[in-house]
């Protein structure tokens, strides 16, 4: 009980630098999760067509999801400085494979018969696309968002690591201060308020879903 | 009346130089108002050749004229929103409500959304569904007869004068295909589209299509002619073989119970006396009366033992008459009418119920007959 008086304590004295990291880790997650999107969405839809560029297209999402966290915040610093950059480069990359592989799954999984009727009656192949294809793709799109989402709350923590703010620098502190005063305050603060985020996310994700989504494939 | 709407010459399908083609040379017309039935065994390229009139396949070689418009080179959706197409697995969009489903082409076509929202209520009483129920349902909630009167509206809402029908009513359960096959027999006679349709079954071409082409490997034409024809005079083995046994079976579905000549057997109205009636039936060569009340309407079979039996008032003895058939009824019908009755037979009665006569074994066996000879 002392230790979540203390933690409170903690956070009301430092009120600025919390909502300067919660706004920076906030515009992570938006900027980064909107970018991948679409990247992930026009990269699915380009190559619905071809089996082999679906493979490819996800065997390097896979790629990027493999190198590790630690590293990939970093190796971007010759190319690009410290900062924003590095780390919105290394969760974009992060974020790509589940909307990319949600995007193929759910245009895939669209009904042949929908499709031969929508050509069938004359819809352009654009039209197709963009009446049919991608509104009946859309829950499955969305649900690889909402799993991309929880990701970068997650990884934007280690955007401090180059410079990049965030929540996690209140995690850094802590650790390079431990054992001393506050340290595990400040490791607590952070990681919560990464909960904290993410729940508010997902929430805002869960109303999209309910506002963009046709009553007929709910 | 011999006006060709849709005509395929020459029409070559290949999958590859090493496959023979799909569609080998396919010569075919189509009258302005008919419905054409294409029907053959699976894998002989009726599917196929449907497809290709609406260029949803895209013919190796050969030459489409729609309208004495060659086609084979038009934009193919612009084609495709002129031409009605109904699939077995019928495809509503899910995501779409009834009316935009209905709406698709309308919509692609620029109409005013006044004159769209009138139109999709028009094509929801004509396949009769109930506008202000089904309006803004979402297809999930349609059962698969219902859901395939919604593809039919859909097929019609831009009013096409073509309409291609691949097994439109393939995957829906027997009892309710046969009553979309009325409805839609019904609608044709309304509408009077010129429609081609695709089946593997042969009693639905029979029952559906003013003109058969049985078709066999390579979308070959094994025989054309109206059902009829067919029946009495299959063109080679290979028809017989698909018609399969019980032609003749089949073809008192073509026939109607008006073409037979109608039986009179004696007629006792009510209320009659007993002696009366006991008289009347004796003297006649029929071993059955039938019982009409004050309107003419048939009541009971009645025969001189159930007269004999009992001592209960005529209203009571005898057997009742349970299904009475119309003119414009089929032979089918009629057959199963008569095969269900105890008499023997089947009484016909005009649109009001009242008597005409009967119909027997014999006046059909007659017709099969003298249709043999001829």
């Amino acid at each position: 009980m002392d230790f979540l008086i203390g933690l409170f304590e903690f956070a009301l004295s430092r009120q600025g630098r919390v909502f300067g990291a919660v706004a920076e880790h906030t515009w992570y997650v938006a900027s980064v999760l909107v970018s991948a999107a679409f990247i992930a969405v026009v990269t699915g839809v380009l190559t619905r067509k071809n089996q082999l560029a679906k493979e490819l297209s996800l065997s390097v999402a896979s790629v990027f999801l493999t190198i590790p966290s630690l590293a990939l915040f970093v190796i971007f610093i010759p190319l690009v400085g410290l900062g924003f950059v590095p780390s919105f480069i290394a969760l974009l990359l992060y974020s790509l494979l589940p909307i990319l592989r949600n995007t193929i799954t759910g245009l895939d999984g669209i009904d042949t018969g929908v499709l031969e009727s929508a050509k069938g009656m004359g819809l352009s192949p654009i039209q197709v696309l963009t009446r049919v294809q991608l509104p009946l793709a859309w829950p499955v799109i969305l649900a690889g968002v909402r799993v991309s989402s929880m990701l970068i709350v997650g990884l934007a923590a280690l955007a401090t690591l180059v410079a990049g703010g965030g929540l996690g620098d209140f995690i850094k502190d802590g650790l390079a201060r431990l054992p001393l005063p506050n340290s595990l305050e400040s490791i607590w603060l952070g990681t919560l308020l990464c909960l904290i985020l993410a729940v508010i996310i997902d929430l805002i994700l869960q109303a999209l879903r309910v506002a963009t989504i046709s009553k007929g494939i709910r | 009346m011999s006006d060709v709407l849709i005509r395929l010459e020459n029409i070559v399908k290949s999958y590859g130089p090493d496959l023979d083609p799909a569609v080998d040379n396919l010569d075919l017309e189509v009258q302005r108002g008919e419905v054409l039935v294409l029907v053959g065994p699976s894998g002989c390229g009726k599917s196929t050749t449907l497809r290709l009139i609406n260029r949803l396949i895209e013919p190796t070689s050969g030459r489409i004229v729609i309208d004495g418009e060659d086609v084979t080179d038009v934009n193919p959706s612009e084609l495709r929103r002129k031409i009605g197409y109904v699939i077995q697995q019928v495809g509503l969009f899910p995501h779409r409500t009834i009316a935009e489903n209905i709406a698709t082409v309308p919509n692609l076509l620029g109409w005013k959304k006044k004159d769209i929202a009138t139109r999709v209520d028009e094509l929801l009483e004509l396949v009769s569904m109930d506008p202000d129920t089904y309006r803004d349902r979402y297809p999930k909630e349609l059962s698969g007869g219902q859901a395939q009167r919604v593809g039919v509206a859909r097929a019609l809402a831009a009013d096409p004068d073509v309409l291609l029908m691949d097994e439109p009513f393939g995957a829906i359960d027997p009892i309710t295909r046969d009553r979309l096959q009325n409805e839609f027999l019904r609608l044709q006679s309304e509408v009077k589209k010129t429609i081609v349709f695709v089946t593997h079954d042969i009693d639905e071409a029979i029952k559906m299509g003013n003109r058969i082409a049985i078709l066999r490997e390579g979308s070959e034409i094994a025989q054309l002619d109206t059902p009829e024809a067919i029946l009495a005079h299959p063109a080679d083995e290979f028809v017989e073989s698909f018609l399969g046994s019980g032609a003749i079976l089949k073809g008192l579905t073509l026939k109607k119970v008006s073409d037979t000549e109608l039986h009179q057997v004696p007629i006792l109205t009510a209320p009659v006396m007993r002696e009366e009636a006991l008289k009347e039936l004796q003297e006649s060569p029929d071993q059955v009366g039938l019982l009409l009340d004050s309107n003419g309407r048939p009541l009971r079979w009645i025969d001189e033992r159930a007269l004999n039996r009992t001592s209960q008032p005529i209203e009571k003895s005898g057997r009742p008459v349970t299904v009475d058939l119309q003119p414009e009824d089929t032979l089918q019908d009629a057959l199963t009418v008569m095969l269900q009755s105890s008499a023997g037979m089947a009484c016909v009665t005009d649109r009001r119920g009242k008597y005409l006569g009967c119909t027997t074994i014999e006046s059909l066996a007659k017709l099969i007959m003298s249709d043999g000879q001829g």
